[in-house]
């Protein structure tokens, strides 16, 4: 037997470029269940109410990082936040903050992405080693400093929650320079003097002045603020040390 | 033609939607108050250089109620200062390891309060000692 039905008020950001100058706020009333999530509202609303509304969305389990919004203004995964939690009160979704909305609940994640490609986001091996010579081994501990790195899932979370972001473009962001740092703490990894040229750079660590509310909003717990600030040391050692090396450091 | 149209939202009073910024803020405007009490040891520096009639006149002034209330608003400031960057200074660390374990957040900021309690208990015993 299903709980007793009760309804929620649920309001979505609209913005259809076809019609709308600016996004305006359109309220539905939904039935829900205890153990619906606000994505599954949405999808309520899509099948039953407006089938006009657009978000994306794939494996209702928190790891295609497809359906992040603003939930009564906070940047969660709708697949992992419950219609109950707001309920009576209702709630409020828009799109993710600090960047274009494409059509109601959908931005435009081409500068994130273009970001996350510049950055050489996969194992350029230290050394190269054929079949015959096996696996790259590391112990425990090598692992322990990029795991929680690694948990990324692209999600955008944490771009919609850097003000640093939102009031500068250029700004490289927290997911990206997250990832950066889990490629160059891997042991196996040998490309970390190509990705620090972005990473030292303007655009890169210094960019970011600590809010920390990146790792607040991270639904995989991969703190971005500690992959960043930690680097900021690398970085005035670099910078210091650049004219005694004999490589010259990173530029 | 594309109609694409993308809607760029305004950042105008950002720092107010969220409790979370407004405390960031409250953190980043703690320095002004820093730099103030910098100031006025600075000038109490100058004081001094300009003779001991200067010098004991800044210290009358510090005396006043309108300052001892200023030093008051800068004592609770500063101690939120403290407190707010010590509670970030985890995320500014390298992943440590002691005994094979990995060093907790709570530990790093538990042992700057600490070590910022006992650096106020030290001073505090300086002072003491020259005054007495």
């Amino acid at each position: 037997m299903t709980d007793t039905e009760k309804v929620i008020e649920i309001q979505v950001l609209r913005y259809r470029p076809e019609q709308e100058t600016e996004p305006v706020l359109q309220s539905f009333k939904v039935p829900f269940t205890d153990d619906m999530s606000v994505l599954q509202g949405l999808q309520y609303i899509k099948d039953y109410l407006d089938g006009t509304v657009s978000f994306r969305w794939s494996c209702r389990m928190a790891i295609c990082g497809s359906c992040g919004m603003m939930i009564d203004g906070k940047p969660k995964l709708s697949c992992k936040t419950f219609l109950r939690e707001y309920y009576p009160a209702g709630l409020r979704i828009e799109a993710l903050a600090h960047m274009p909305i494409e059509r109601d609940l959908i931005v435009d994640a081409g500068d994130f992405i273009t970001k996350l490609e510049s950055i050489k986001p996969y194992i350029i091996p230290k050394e190269p080693r054929t079949l015959e010579q096996g696996e790259y081994l590391q112990t425990p501990q090598q692992r322990d400093m990029y795991e929680q790195f690694s948990s990324c899932i692209n999600c955008m979370l944490c771009y919609a929650a850097c003000p640093q972001y939102g009031l500068d473009k250029t700004f490289t962001g927290p997911g990206v320079l997250a990832l950066m740092h889990r490629y160059n703490a891997d042991s196996r990894d040998g490309a970390s003097a190509e990705r620090m040229d972005l990473g030292y750079a303007h655009e890169g660590f210094w960019g970011c002045t600590a809010v920390g509310y990146c790792s607040v909003v991270c639904p995989k717990g991969v703190d971005p603020a500690n992959a960043i600030n930690q680097n900021k040391m690398n970085s005035a050692i670099n910078y210091f040390t650049r004219f005694v090396t004999p490589k010259g450091g990173t530029k | 033609m594309s109609k694409r149209r993308p809607y760029v939202r305004s950042m105008d009073g950002w720092w107010k939607r969220d409790a979370y910024f407004v405390k960031y803020m409250a953190r980043e405007v703690t320095a002004v108050f820093v730099a103030a009490y910098a100031v006025v040891l600075l000038v109490g520096l100058v004081r001094l250089a300009q003779g001991q009639a200067a010098y004991e006149g800044w210290l009358a002034a510090l005396k006043s109620p309108l300052s001892l209330v200023f030093h008051l608003v800068l004592l609770a400031t500063f101690v939120y200062h403290t407190w707010s960057w010590f509670n970030i200074m985890p995320k500014t660390m390298p992943i440590m390891f002691v005994g094979g374990k990995r060093v907790q957040p709570g530990m790093i900021t538990g042992a700057g309060l600490a070590a910022a309690v006992v650096a106020c208990l030290a001073v505090l015993l300086i002072v003491r000692g020259v005054a007495s």
